[in-house]
């Protein structure tokens, strides 16, 4: 009987280095792809186990954690004003992802970054318990502040507030706004509020980041860039001339006239005067004049078309191609379907006062380690220059006199502060038939001539009554909190 | 002819029973290892999970030595001839298997739902010891089994057919293979019957073999069975075939019929038994599988185990998620492991500590602790097949082989199954899974391989004086 015992031995042999092989191929050739499964708990275990770096402004933390009692996410993310902050951090959650800045840097809060490697690493030798690095951001609190209670005493909109001359995001507001901590864990709790502020449920979507990826059409805004584009392309070649702009204009194709807003002097008006009262007439004109080429060409100078990373993704503003001559005049004075993010608008007001340079808008002051050394500097970039500063200059003075004495008095701050801006009240639905936007961008200028803040405040306010909302009533105080709030912290 | 005298040229025969040396003393230092391997491991985990050694941890190395030492004694006292490593090697396996359970209990995820299970082990690991001794004890000389045959397999039988019986029958999780004692928690009646079976498998080959083995006819280069000598085998699969579909066991199945193939052939040195086992088990798991949705449903478990995660977590009723959890925690733990007490295979919820207690050890161990598992499962099967090889009867050679036969397909089924090489079947792991049933009789099992390879490696007695003596020499094979 020993021959086919030998065998069984065999067999028996065959089948243990059958385990061994299969061992083999899970824990050594597959190890990797396993152990990173995004379906496998311990990559969520992992992200959880080790205080998650926190993002500061001015200094401060506006984040923090928390250890939970229950599951087995070690961590939690906890957020100090939450509502206000929404929209610079985004949220990170156990159970429902991360989006924005806490997704976008997610390396170095986590402590993952591969440029946080060797320090890790050191960390392992020595003992010392794994951090997470902190995202330390442009932003002003005080900024901040009034922008959000501004709009909260509103209603629903966004501002966004720059510095001109380094494109450094002040102020990034949404409203109505969420509590990134009421989601942050992994809970009962947390499913029902994140319930709640599903789309679905809740109209206001205040998860939508309205300050960069609404857009709305910006209104008279916009005859800034149409503005800007009479004088880059020598349209008109300065602030005082004769536009030669009949009253009532039809526009070319139709024979509608272009309405204004009530009786104002726009009747061969000047530029500057056009810019005061905000002359459709006049700037349609322009904006026809000019071509659909040339103010495309100009608009895109400003940032239209393009999605800027602040890092956080920022919808790309709309100016279209391949109008017909009523749909330019149209789109030159914001209407049709000229469209502008809150940031793209900021833009516009920042490049005028910066000289015409337009700088790249950024929220990421800088990367660090967990032990507060810096990993990566953001510097100002130039985006591009849609002005000479000689023109510059030119629309600077006529936003000035805007609020001097035109539709945005409601902006001045005085005490030798001047401030240039614009208002706008975009009409938008069916035959207009919803409540339009109210808007003001706007910079403010000190006495030395330095400008420390540019900024563009929307408010959509479905309960005001429709004569009530101009970009004058609603929207310029909110600017001007804003703007007042930069410079009492650059004292 | 004396015993202790030891001829060189001996080293090189499988049968060696003359003048071998006991080896107790191998033993002893064997069991030293298989002793403080564990307490360190338990020592591990306490460090791992709360920073400091565990306050069991003298009290279980101690019941741990102690029940190495008791079995120890018994082998020297009882079976002084007995093979030197089983016991060495059971006694780690089941010291690991307290380790990783105790473990496994600190979960707080698992914990919970489910009582702490180590202390409840520990008991059933004395339990075995005990057996064992008794084993060693009573069975004096394991052909007294032949004797118990056909009581063998009609205890078998009862106990196979015991959880299918109404009031007594403790059906988990789609499997009837458990049974209530009441006040004393539930059995799992068919590893015991592994045991009562190659009992009977045994006894019954050794009368029929040459029956079976030689009338046959040739066919195909085969030498096929008559079909009256079929009757046993198809028997025995039909057996196979009630308790899949009866019991929803896939791996005991697999495992009587597997045994019984591999005793058939042993007994009658026929390949074709093993085409027909083959075929026949085919045959009957195709069939099977075709109508019995709770096989299916772990095939397809097998074949797509992230989709069958996916259903689960969509909270389709009759899928898991613990295969695709098992195999996470073999790849998080790699080549080296996470460190026993740092890993997260509890989130296989479930029988995380018995059916899949492997992955644990995959997860905390890594492959490396994983192929020492393996290779510790391997040694015990042939030091098993050894002990059959050297058997001087053939009734202990079918037993032996049997019971290691048998163990290294439920290894293989058990192990494979976790590991995802063939479809999850419910069975625990010798040794190392919580489960009283399955600790106590396979410490049964070692002490009758035990008792076997005594007997074997026992000098023969002295003839007896014999007037011839000076005229014959005696011829040993070499």
């Amino acid at each position: 009987m020993n021959k086919p015992l030998r065998r069984i031995a065999l067999f028996c042999g065959f089948l243990v280095l059958a385990l061994l092989i299969r061992d083999n191929w899970l824990q050594y050739v597959k190890a990797d792809e396993l152990r990173t499964d995004t379906d496998n708990r311990r990559v969520a275990i992992e992200r959880y186990a080790t205080p998650r770096g926190d993002i500061i402004v001015d200094g401060k933390a506006i984040t923090g954690h928390k250890e939970t009692t229950t599951g087995d996410f070690k961590y939690k993310r906890t957020y100090k004003d939450g509502a206000m902050w929404a929209p610079v951090t985004g949220f990170v959650s156990q159970a429902y992802g991360a989006n924005q800045l806490e997704y976008i840097e997610d390396g170095i809060l986590t402590g993952n970054d591969d440029r946080l490697f060797f320090r890790n690493t050191l960390d392992m030798i020595t003992g010392k318990p794994k951090e997470g690095g902190n995202v330390v951001t442009t932003l002003n609190a005080a900024a901040q502040k009034a922008a959000y209670e501004g709009l909260s005493k509103r209603g629903k909109g966004a501002v966004v507030a720059l510095e001109p001359s380094t494109g450094k995001i002040l102020a990034l507001a949404s409203y109505p706004s969420y509590d990134p901590g009421t989601i942050a864990g992994g809970g009962d709790s947390d499913a029902e509020a994140w319930k709640k502020l599903d789309k679905k449920n809740n109209p206001n979507d205040p998860m939508l980041n309205r300050a960069l990826r609404e857009v709305y059409p910006p209104g008279s805004t916009f005859k800034v860039v149409t503005a800007a584009a009479a004088l880059q392309n020598g349209l008109y070649s300065s602030a005082d001339e004769n536009t030669k702009s009949p009253l009532p204009w039809t526009m070319p194709g139709t024979t509608t006239p272009l309405k204004n807003e009530g009786n104002i002097p726009c009747k061969n008006a000047t530029l500057r005067v056009a810019l005061q009262w905000s002359c459709n007439t006049v700037f349609g004109k322009a904006g026809y004049d000019l071509g659909n080429d040339k103010m495309l060409d100009e608009a895109k100078k400003f940032g239209f078309t393009e999605e800027q990373f602040t890092p956080v993704r920022s919808s790309a503003s709309v100016f279209s191609d391949n109008m017909n001559d009523s749909q330019v005049a149209l789109s030159s004075i914001g209407q049709y379907n000229t469209a502008a993010t809150p940031l793209q608008m900021a833009m516009v007001a920042s490049a005028v006062a910066n000289d015409g340079k337009l700088m790249k808008p950024y929220m990421v002051d800088e990367l660090q380690a967990p032990n507060l050394d810096t990993i990566a500097k953001n510097d100002p970039a130039e985006l591009s220059q849609p002005l000479s500063p000689d023109n510059a200059q030119i629309l600077q003075s006529m936003m000035e006199t805007v609020v001097e004495k035109g539709t945005g008095k409601t902006a001045q701050i005085g005490n030798g502060v001047t401030v240039g801006g614009k208002t706008g009240t975009a009409q938008h639905g069916e035959n207009n038939s919803k409540n339009p936007y109210a808007w003001f961008i706007s910079y403010a200028k000190l006495a030395d001539g330095s400008k420390p803040v540019a900024v563009a405040v929307v408010v959509e306010d479905e309960s005001a009554v429709r004569e009530n909302i101009s970009g004058s009533g609603l929207a310029a105080p909110i600017a001007k909190s804003v703007m007042e709030a930069v410079i009492n912290s650059k004292k | 002819m004396s015993s202790t005298t030891n001829s060189p040229t001996h080293h090189t025969s499988t049968i060696g029973s003359i003048g071998t040396p006991s080896r107790r003393n191998t033993e002893l230092a064997l069991l030293v290892f298989a002793v403080v391997i564990p307490v360190f491991a338990y020592a591990n985990v306490g460090l791992a999970i709360n920073d400091e050694l565990p306050a069991g941890l003298l009290s279980y190395g101690l019941g741990l030595g102690l029940l190495a030492g008791v079995g120890h004694l018994a082998v020297r006292k009882f079976a002084p001839y007995a093979d030197p490593l089983l016991l060495p090697l059971a006694t780690l396996l089941n010291g690991l298997g307290l380790v990783v359970i105790w473990r496994l209990d600190q979960s707080k995820r698992l914990s919970a739902n489910y009582p702490d299970a180590a202390p409840r082990q520990l008991l059933y690991s004395a339990l075995g010891v005990a057996l064992l001794v008794a084993v060693l004890i009573f069975l004096k000389d394991h052909r007294v089994l032949q004797r118990y045959t056909y009581i063998s397999m009609a205890g078998a039988m009862l106990l196979l057919v015991l959880p299918l019986i109404p009031g007594i029958s403790a059906p988990t999780y789609g499997a009837k293979i458990w049974i209530k004692i009441p006040g004393l928690g539930t059995l799992q009646p068919g590893e015991f019957a592994k045991i009562a079976l190659a009992v009977f498998f045994a006894g019954y080959l050794m009368v029929k073999r040459d029956a079976l083995a030689l009338a046959s006819r040739r066919f195909m280069g085969l030498y096929l069975p008559r079909g009256r000598d079929l009757g046993p085998i198809l028997v025995v699969w039909v057996l196979s075939i009630l308790i899949l579909v009866f019991e929803t066991d896939l791996g005991t199945s697999l495992l009587f019929f597997g045994m019984f193939i591999i005793m058939l052939y042993v007994a009658t040195e026929r390949t074709s038994w093993i085409v027909f086992g083959l075929l026949m088990s085919a045959a009957g798991a195709v069939g099977v599988a075709s109508f019995e949705p709770h096989v299916q449903q772990r095939v397809q478990a097998w074949l797509d185990p992230m989709n069958e995660y996916l259903l689960s977590r969509k909270g389709i009723y009759g899928h898991t998620e613990q295969s695709m959890q098992a195999l996470w925690a073999f790849g998080s733990g790699g080549t080296l492991g996470t460190g026993l007490g740092q890993g997260n295979s509890d989130l296989i919820g479930f029988a995380a500590n018995s059916d899949f207690i492997l992955a644990t050890f995959g997860e905390e161990l890594g492959l490396a602790g994983v192929m020492a598992i393996l290779l510790l499962y391997g040694l015990i099967v042939e030091r098993g097949i050894r002990t059959s090889l050297a058997a001087r009867d053939p009734f202990g050679k079918l037993l032996a082989v049997g019971l290691s036969g048998a163990f290294a397909l439920q290894v293989f089924v058990v192990a494979g199954g976790v590991m995802g090489l063939i479809p999850l079947t419910g069975m625990t792991l010798p040794f190392v899974a919580y489960g009283g049933s399955s600790v106590i009789a396979n410490w049964a099992l070692i002490g009758i391989l035990l008792r076997i390879s005594d007997t074997a490696r026992r000098p023969a007695p002295a003839p007896a004086p014999n007037p011839d003596a000076e005229m014959t020499q005696v011829v040993r094979p070499s």
